[in-house]
């Protein structure tokens, strides 16, 4: 199987009208002595049937989310994704076409990247969005080097309660700059506002928040924007798309750039990736804005018409100015949570949010009341918080659940020294309160 | 195509009180969520959501698609885009449930089988480049790039700090020079000859103690073979600077030429291009990073490696640059890949190329009594021809590109490189029939017959599309990027 459109007949013929002997004619410039002799040193070729098996040979070593019930977060997560949102989203007019560069032949896409620009607008009360980044942790790194353009200051506050792998990201894309990073620790779990307003100097471009953070809590978004208001630092969100859903905007808060995770959105958690990077901003800084714009407009009847624009702001015009080489990106992914947004619509997402928000504090509660376990911060939380194992490691509670076929949380110590005996737990819509009453019961069992 | 004029926006769809999804009730006990949260971060309203019907949904969602040119359904000869068909069967592995419902941190014992696949992947993708270690993480070809510049800078802040300067040909993409500023190096364009390769004499008078690398796409976006390949190699390691490929173009050489073997020291893969994995509109694609020994220990983490029996993810490499996304990697698209190869085995990845190159010369054999072929053949896997004669009678690359619109091709890539007047890049990849090829042929004459008979129809094409020519100044002139309720 070579997936070849042409038989050695036809190609025989194709080689007399080249008028060349041979295949290897054409590969003349290739000097001989850089071309291989001999094949490749791969596995043998499969057919169909035995390919099927191989796959799922490898698919079943692994233990899904689906066969167990599943209380594992931390920037992926558990959500209910409506079988419609599959269908439309692989539809291969969508799955086999490229970046619509020729508006004409790719209205579908271009307009469906727009209804994704509106959408994310809508939830996080933005002015502007792009049509997709690769994910948030370089969304992240994206939207420092916007801050730093904008500003041309060199440090970027970032609170120690922002998911790691962002943290860790954003110190690889600025290691070649002059930029440093201050991390602030949490006072009481959450930002330390004090040390915040400290730290807050002229040579700040960026203060970066998660809201809610890493451990699921809830920051006091309003406080913390009245400390960078009027400060020439820019102010960073990265939201949770489905805690829009119940919390206010981060747009309402004065906030000039919101990212996010988009895998949230109807996007399958894939063991990390393909995800779907949000970037949304205020609209002073759309001529700056990283990654692909799409445009309503019309064609040349007046009939509305979408095409890709500001391309001029993109690398193959700035080039070495430009201050993001990103191009494709994530573009079926924004076509899914544009489509996964539309379904759940005003109504579902008010309704996941809450579900998410009653059934972590059911379990948060019940846990608590167990004897072993105390929830570790007295703070506000959304779907998310993190709870002290007083018996037992947290590692031996994973292991011990996993066997009862629950994967319990987040073991915190691998990024967290002084978490090390704290487990960080997330609960979705999906799980119904049998399923937590179980892992309650569970978490109880453990001698 | 089977489109209406118009399809409105779902905004304007909208019904009140409509959902396409059905949630279920709360069935634990409710607290009010100002019980915790402070009431001034509470929404007062929902986010202004659409909403709307699970019909009105797919109608809505159907429409667009079929305003669509797609692989599935057209010619797609975008040149250095690799659009070749997306096998089915990379689907169904990508879509097993076993590899979709799986948590980035789970138990490393439960997730084996996907640590496996990305393990055996890496080795295939090393035996591909024939260089010594291969980097899943990145998640494009620019982030690739991007990653590729990072290990090249980390490598010399180890070792000659001073090299800060990389080499980049004239007919590069621009993501080269903006990759480059982001890791605060500075670029040098070296010039192309007339026959569109390298020009030696140039590259030895740039190359000195500051150049890091030089950034190289071979075959390049002329689809040229630089035969002098070895020499730019021997040239840039006597000064001490490093071969960076950019593997846009791979579907040339696969299973052919090994860029580890004509010295190269570091590339990237698109795995959307070389290795079947769908364009989806735009991403998501994976950009895979291969390099030479002595880079190896700059790559990013964490890194995918066989211990004893056991597959494991490694974040314990002292001299890496660290991570660059996320997680792991494209993972989806890294199964899809790795089904691909499996499927093709060595044979079968070598006649990919052979195929590809064959295709491409037969087409610009037969362009050639009707446009401007500039360079000479044999091409590589795609090859660039000019409408200089159709511009002289007032007809631009351009209409040409929308003019096969009405005839069901999806147009080749069009002024790029920047070095060809009126350029049109095709790329016809191996997956397509010889009939098709034919008919792109006799279109593309046709086409040149019309630009002499009726030069104002190609003015004036696409004319069968669901929308005519797009004023694409407007757009970016009277900015539009949202819908807002009109008020």
């Amino acid at each position: 199987m070579s997936y070849i459109g042409t038989n050695d007949k036809q190609a025989q013929a194709m080689l007399d009208k080249i008028g060349v002997k041979s295949i290897d004619e054409l590969f003349a410039p290739v000097p001989k002595e850089i071309q291989l002799t001999e094949l490749l040193n791969l596995p043998a070729a499969l057919d169909d049937i035995s390919l099927q098996r191989h796959l799922r040979e490898l698919a079943s070593k692994n233990n899904n989310t689906e066969d167990n019930i599943s209380f594992l977060g931390a920037g992926s997560y558990d959500h209910y994704i409506p079988p419609v949102v599959d269908d439309l989203a692989n539809q291969s007019a969508f799955v086999t076409a490229y970046t619509p560069y020729q508006a004409e032949a790719s209205q579908g896409a271009l307009q469906a990247f727009y209804e994704y620009q509106t959408l994310i607008c809508q939830i996080t009360a933005m002015d502007v969005c792009n049509s997709s980044m690769y994910e948030a942790g370089s969304a992240l790194a994206e939207a420092v080097l916007l801050a730093r353009d904008v500003t041309s200051a060199s440090k970027v506050i970032v609170t120690e309660n922002v998911h790691p792998e962002y943290r860790s990201v954003l110190a690889t894309y600025l290691s070649s700059l002059p930029m440093t990073i201050e991390t602030i620790p949490r006072a009481n779990g959450v930002t330390d506002m004090k040390m915040l307003g400290e730290k807050l100097d002229d040579d700040v471009a960026a203060v970066i928040i998660q809201q809610p953070d890493f451990l699921g809590l809830i920051n006091q978004l309003d406080k913390i924007a009245d400390i960078v208001r009027d400060k020439k630092a820019l102010l960073i969100v990265i939201a949770d798309p489905i805690s829009l859903g119940l919390l206010k905007p981060p747009g309402s808060f004065d906030v000039d750039i919101v990212i996010g995770e988009g895998q949230p959105l109807g996007i399958p958690q894939s063991f990390g990736g393909p995800y779907l990077g949000l970037f949304a901003a205020k609209e002073k800084y759309l001529r700056r804005l990283p990654g692909r714009l799409v445009g309503a407009t019309v064609d040349e009847q007046g009939n509305r018409a979408y095409c890709l624009t500001l391309q001029t702001r993109e690398q193959h015009i700035r080039r070495e100015r430009a201050t993001s080489n990103i191009c494709s990106n994530e573009g079926l992914l924004a076509i899914r949570a544009a489509i996964y947004l539309s379904a759940i619509g005003k109504s579902g997402l008010k309704q996941i949010a809450n579900l998410c928000f009653q059934k972590a504090h059911y379990l948060a509660n019940k846990i608590s009341q167990l004897d072993g376990y105390e929830l570790k911060f007295d703070k506000p939380f959304f779907k998310e918080f993190v709870i002290v194992c007083k018996k037992h490691s947290p590692a031996e509670i994973i292991e011990f659940a996993r066997k009862a076929g629950i994967f319990a949380g987040v073991d915190l110590g691998r990024w967290y020294p002084e978490l090390s005996d704290c487990l960080l737990i997330a609960v979705t819509e999906k799980r119904t309160k049998e399923q937590i009453d179980n892992f309650v019961e569970v978490l109880g069992q453990i001698k | 195509m089977n489109a209406q004029k118009e399809e409105k926006l779902i905004f304007e769809q909208s019904i009140e009180g409509a959902c396409a999804a059905n949630l279920p009730a709360c069935d634990v006990p409710e607290i009010k969520p100002d019980y915790s949260i402070p009431p001034q971060l509470i929404a007062e309203t929902a986010p202004e959501l659409p909403e709307v019907t699970e019909s009105q949904l797919t109608r809505h969602f159907t429409h667009l698609a079929n305003r669509m040119m797609s692989v599935d359904a057209n010619f797609y000869p975008l040149g250095s885009c690799t659009m070749k068909y997306n096998p089915k069967i990379n689907e169904w592995a990508a879509g097993l449930e076993g590899f979709t419902n799986l948590h980035p941190y789970q138990h490393i014992d439960d997730v084996q089988g996907a640590l496996e696949l990305m393990y055996n992947l890496r080795k295939y993708l090393e035996e591909i480049a024939g260089l010594a270690e291969v980097s899943l993480s990145p998640a494009a070809g620019a982030h690739g790039e991007l990653t590729s510049v990072m290990v090249i800078r980390g490598y010399y802040n180890d070792t000659d700090r001073q090299r800060d300067r990389i080499l980049i040909p004239d007919s590069a993409h621009g993501t080269n020079p903006a990759s480059c500023a982001l890791c605060g190096m500075h670029t040098t364009v070296v010039k192309s000859t007339p026959e569109g390769l390298v020009d030696l004499a140039d590259l030895a008078e740039k190359v000195d103690e500051k150049t890091a690398a030089m950034m190289i796409t071979n075959p390049n976006t002329l689809g040229l073979f630089d035969s002098n390949i070895t020499e730019i190699a021997r040239i840039l390691h006597d000064n001490g600077a490093q071969l960076y490929l950019d593997g846009a173009n791979m579907n040339a050489i696969i299973g052919r030429v090994r860029p580890g073997d004509f010295g190269v020291d570091i590339m990237h893969y698109n795995l959307h291009k070389t290795f079947a994995t769908p364009h989806g509109c735009g991403g998501p694609g994976a950009g895979p990073i291969a390099v030479a020994e002595h880079l190896r220990e700059y790559l990013p983490v964490p890194q995918v490696e066989r211990k004893d029996d056991k597959f494991i993810l490694d974040y314990a490499r002292k001299k890496s640059i660290g991570q660059v996304r996320t997680f792991y990697g494209q993972f989806s698209v890294l199964v899809r890949a790795y089904t691909y190869i499996r499927a093709l085995g060595a044979k079968g990845i070598k006649q990919v190329c052979e195929n590809a190159v064959l295709n491409a010369n037969y087409l610009a054999k037969c362009l050639q009594t009707h446009y401007t072929l500039p360079y000479n053949l044999p091409c590589m896997h795609e090859f660039v021809i000019s409408a200089d004669r159709q511009k002289s009678r007032g007809v631009r690359a351009l209409d040409i590109a929308k003019r096969l619109l009405d005839y069901g091709i999806h147009p080749p890539t069009m002024y790029f490189p920047l070095i060809v007047p009126e350029c049109i890049m095709v790329e016809p990849t191996e997956t397509e029939t010889l009939e098709t090829l034919d008919y792109f042929i006799e279109t593309m004459q046709k086409i040149a017959n019309e630009v002499i008979s009726q030069p104002d129809l190609l003015h004036s094409a696409p004319l069968t599309m669901p929308v005519r020519r797009v004023d694409e100044v407007r757009a970016a002139r009277q900015l539009d990027l949202r819908w807002k309720k009109e008020k």
